[in-house]
């Protein structure tokens, strides 16, 4: 910590040793400190204390003057002069525990033969640590309908349930989704649903993890395994930016569960349900096993690997090539396509953005994000959050948990700038800045903020013109820390990679002579192209223009991109090498596919928002697939240049010599706002956003998790609804010139001259069916 | 009794360290060799404890372990619940099982749970019977059948399949549903004696 805080230490005695603890510590917490484990089920660090379960019942005496009767350790914090005995040193405690353990067993089943906690259930451990070995309860137990299921990934054991109330105050402490609660009184006590609203959070799964019995258990994984099958490897997720710290847990080589890690200063012990219980497409039936060749006959044929390499290489030196990544790849692999691009093709033109980006974003990230150090912690300390198209909740769910926690805390301010109003940013009370698509600049450029704050821009910024360059004005102007969120756990270190046509590794400017010298030094290399490389979008048009030939593509959807039309022509025509580990648009197209790991099969690190290193092991071991970082310097060895990247260890090596970079950074050239669109009758302005639970390629096959995505729906103001005649559930098309989607309305507050729609859910793939995403003009008819 | 003085390591002398005297046998004489063989010749009229293995094979003791069996409840339905309490009791890591979810329209056994895959390895396991021990629901029991050797690897994994009790009378091949108005904690306390006919899916 920088700051020294002061802080009162209290000396308590527990079990008759000193311990100073800071003033407020709980009881339990300080018993802690001093290794006594003092049982519990209802106590969380993470949560209000509620006293809900009495299992931590202690003998307190202050001063000289004893409680009357056991206190529950977890919701008194120390006082000067207090002793406390535990089960350790005060038979009464230690009785007063029993009972408790004996009244909790009475109405639980014996079912633990069947029960998928069993193995690494606190109720099971603590009731042979402080519980009688028999029960004197002869009654009949008390029966509920099991399971139920609450949502269609979490189901509900109401036997089993200890009623500690850790999923119900996470739901509305932490995730502030308060659709589960205690209901009923005494011995019907129960956890329930509203009637009407499911459990449709975005964190459930993290109600599993917390539950200290097996009542609330994962659809997902229910009767899968025991603890004692299951290898745990510390992973970090690969679903966003956020860099949640995970453990992946894997039975014969398939990953069967995905817990949240614990970090405190990045996810605390949360996760999203998507990382939670998006993994099955690692082992989904239809990855790519061999290599395969397009022969002359315009046919994928199986072949061996020193074939393909060669095929690989013969194709990219045959003539000008270019580098297309998606953002999922590791930071390590991002560096060795950076690496290829420039020693093995000679080219500056690679670009990981495979998405709706500009010229101005890639100009915005070369001067303000790459290097840059903003942390959650700015978030803590924060006195004003900005969000500029982003919407934490969705697009990085633990942003969205650490803005929430602060605002619980100390009602920290946050401002969106947007044209719809999100759940999320209701959640967060927040000021809601309602501005057309395409209009947002205008409205970032008075906002009062001090060196305190902190400006989160989305990577959705860079669909209107003039938003980032208004962005860096202000930050500019009044000091406030700027970051910069991608929806992709790789884009922040496919950046600092230099995966990208401006910057070469480490930041450094490819328009600078002695950037090239510093990274042409490193790599051995004689000089590095001078040309600042071409854009996604612009390397689609030069092979469609004849100016280049060849693509090397890592893990790239081409259809996330405004012009697919224009990707798939490109890739149609070009000769593509492809490293993907399943089938897509890119491999049907392919001339030569090398298969690669996926996250589980490697080791590695993604650099999250902050830049944070998040490292990871392989979970599955002995697997066949290597990693890309391995098939490019294979792929370098044909083509008779040396990556030097063996492993991914030397990569990582090699990427800590690189240092920052000290010299002159590039600047960036404002750019002006679009103008304003006039718009007719049932003319509307798209916007949009990817929703956390959607048709993502990483989310196929998850049934049960798909089944609490939000409901798709097209959002009108309530002004153009009544315009239209329309009210909610009215079915409405949307239509482009290239196509049309059809959804339920929904009236809300949203800009009026906007509509919107989620940007990639089931029956709303905007940038396949309208070729539009933000920012273009649509007409809406009721249908 | 006097005070033995410990030797210490480095004062020991093992020059002088005496041996103690061994009785040594001395010769046994004729009526000793007489008894020796007095043992061989009075066996010639006793019955032959040999039995003609393969062709005559003797009963084992009622608690011999020999190879396992899952065992059925009356009306068909398999004991097993997939717990894999078995599998954890096992100190030769010998037994291997997945549980699965039972629905209406494919139920193998009473309540949530059924073992979907069970294998037990016999080239692991050292028959000590903790796994019976373990199984909270008397599924898996082990019987008298000794006769466990193969010419494969891949033959002495043993499958739910093999180790099945047969269908004895009374009992339906599962899947099938659980008898009318009863609970799992019916067919544990054995209320279920055997199959109603309303339980015969395939009637």
């Amino acid at each position: 910590m920088t700051t020294a805080e002061i802080v009162d230490m209290i000396t308590v005695v527990i079990d008759g040793f000193e311990v100073s603890v800071p003033k407020g510590t709980l009881v339990i917490r300080a018993a802690e400190q001093l290794g006594i484990q003092i049982p519990r089920f209802c106590d969380h660090p993470l949560l209000d204390p509620v006293g809900a379960c009495r299992q931590c019942l202690v003998d307190i005496e202050i001063n000289g003057r004893a409680f009357p009767k056991p206190q529950a350790s977890c919701t008194i914090p120390v006082e000067p002069g207090m002793i406390v005995k535990t089960q350790l040193t005060s038979p009464v405690a230690d009785k007063a525990q029993q009972g408790v353990m004996e009244l909790l067993l009475i109405n639980h089943p014996l079912d633990c033969p069947v029960c998928d906690k069993g193995g690494e259930c606190p109720l099971q451990n603590q009731a042979l640590s402080s519980g009688h070995s028999e029960s004197r309860f002869q009654g009949v137990k008390r029966t509920f309908e099991k399971p139920i299921n609450i949502s269609s990934q979490v189901l509900l054991d109401r036997e089993r349930c200890v009623l500690c109330a850790r999923c119900t105050r996470f739901s509305e402490q932490i995730a502030s989704d308060p659709f589960i609660t205690l209901n009923e009184r005494g011995a019907l006590q129960q956890v329930g649903i509203y009637e009407k609203q499911p459990f449709t959070s975005y964190f459930s799964g993290n109600t599993v993890q917390i539950c200290p019995v097996g009542a609330l258990t994962g659809a997902s994984y229910r009767f899968r395994a025991r603890p004692f099958d299951l290898v745990s490897t510390p992973s970090a997720c690969e679903h966003c930016a956020s860099g949640c710290d995970m453990r992946t847990d894997v039975r014969r080589g398939k990953t069967l569960r995905r817990l949240a890690g614990e970090d405190a200063s990045v996810n605390e012990e949360w996760n999203c349900d998507k990382g939670r219980w998006a993994f099955k497409y690692v082992t989904a039936v239809d990855r790519l096993a061999h290599p395969q060749i397009r022969n002359s006959d315009g046919e994928l044929v199986q072949a061996s690997w020193p074939e393909a390499l060669a095929a690989a290489a013969q194709g990219l030196k045959a003539s000008a090539s270019a580098v297309l990544i998606g953002g999922r790849t590791t930071h390590e692999d991002a560096y060795g396509y950076s690496k290829f691009a420039r020693i093995a093709l000679n080219t500056n033109d690679i670009d990981f953005r495979s998405r709706v980006s500009s010229d101005e974003e890639r100009e915005f990230l070369a001067t303000h994000i790459v290097g840059s150090t903003t942390t959650y912690l700015d978030i803590d300390r924060a006195d004003h959050v900005v969000l500029v198209g982003f919407e934490p909740e969705e697009e990085s769910p633990i942003v969205f948990l650490r803005i929430n926690k602060q605002f619980r805390k100390r009602a920290l301010k946050v401002t969106s700038i947007g044209s719809k109003l999100s759940i999320g940013v209701e959640k967060l009370k927040g000021e809601f800045v309602k501005v057309a698509p395409g209009e947002e600049a205008t409205a970032i450029a008075g906002l009062p903020l001090t060196a305190k704050s902190v400006i989160l821009v989305g990577e959705r910024a860079s669909e209107s013109a003039g938003v980032l360059s208004a962005v860096a004005a202000l930050a500019s102007s009044t000091s406030a820390k700027v970051a910069w969120i991608p929806r992709r756990a790789g884009e922040r270190g496919a950046l600092e990679a230099g995966a990208i046509g401006n910057l070469l590794p480490g930041g450094r400017p490819v328009s600078d002579a002695s950037a090239r010298v510093d990274i042409a030094a490193l790599w051995n290399a004689p000089s590095l192209p001078t040309t600042v490389g071409r854009s996604n979008d612009e390397i689609y048009a030069a092979v469609n223009s004849g100016d280049l030939g060849a693509l090397l593509v890592g893990g790239v959807d081409p259809l996330d991109g405004l012009n697919s039309t224009a990707a798939l022509a490109a890739l149609d025509k070009a000769f593509v090498v492809s490293l993907e580990i399943a089938p897509s648009e890119v491999t049907q197209r392919a001339n030569v596919i090398l298969p690669v790991a996926a996250i589980t099969e490697k080791s590695g690190s993604f650099l999250n928002w902050e830049g944070r290193a998040r490292k990871f092991d392989a979970a599955v071991d002995n697997s066949l697939n290597r990693s890309d970082l391995r098939i490019l310097s294979m792929i370098a060895q044909e083509m008779g240049v040396s990556l030097n990247l063996g492993t991914v260890t030397a990569a990582a090596k090699e990427i800590a010599s690189i240092g920052t970079w000290d010299g002159a950074r590039a600047t960036m050239k404002p750019i002006k706002s679009g103008k304003t669109e006039s718009l007719k009758d049932n003319e509307f302005i798209l916007t949009s956003w990817r929703r956390l639970l959607d048709l993502g390629t990483l989310q196929k096959g998850e049934d049960n998790l798909a089944g609490t995505a939000r409901q798709c729906v097209a959002v009108i103001s309530p002004k153009r609804a009544a315009s239209l005649g329309v009210v909610d559930g009215d079915q409405l098309k949307i239509s482009s010139a290239l196509g049309a989607v059809t959804l339920p309305a929904l009236v809300e507050d949203i800009h009026d001259d906007a509509v919107w729609a989620p940007r990639n859910s089931r029956g709303s793939q905007l940038l396949v069916n309208l070729g539009a995403a933000h920012g273009a003009v649509v007409t809406v008819v009721k249908i | 009794m006097a005070e033995i003085e410990p030797l210490k390591n480095n004062e020991r002398d093992l020059t002088k360290v005496e041996f103690s005297q061994v009785d040594q046998p001395g010769s046994v004489g004729l009526f000793g060799h007489l008894k020796g063989f007095w043992v061989t010749f009075s066996t010639i009229f006793k019955k032959p404890e040999t039995v003609e293995y393969p062709e005559v094979k003797a009963p084992t003791q009622e608690r011999f372990h020999g190879r396992h069996q899952l065992n059925r409840h009356p009306d068909g339905l398999e004991k097993c619940i997939g717990c894999e309490l078995c599998a954890w009791a096992c100190p030769a890591d010998a037994i291997y099982v997945e549980g699965a979810d039972n629905t209406e329209e494919n139920r193998m056994s009473p309540g949530e749970r059924y073992g979907k895959v069970y294998q037990i390895n016999y080239l692991r396991c050292v028959f000590c019977g903790l796994c019976i021990e373990a199984c909270p629901t008397r599924a898996l029991t082990m019987t008298n059948e000794y006769e466990l050797a193969d010419d494969s690897r891949a033959k002495l994994i043993f499958e739910k399949d093999d180790l099945l009790g047969p269908l004895r009378a009374g009992m339906l091949l599962p899947p099938h549903p659980m008898y009318p108005d009863m609970t799992d904690t019916n067919y544990y306390n054995g209320d279920v004696k055997q199959a109603h006919p309303s339980q015969d899916v395939n009637k």
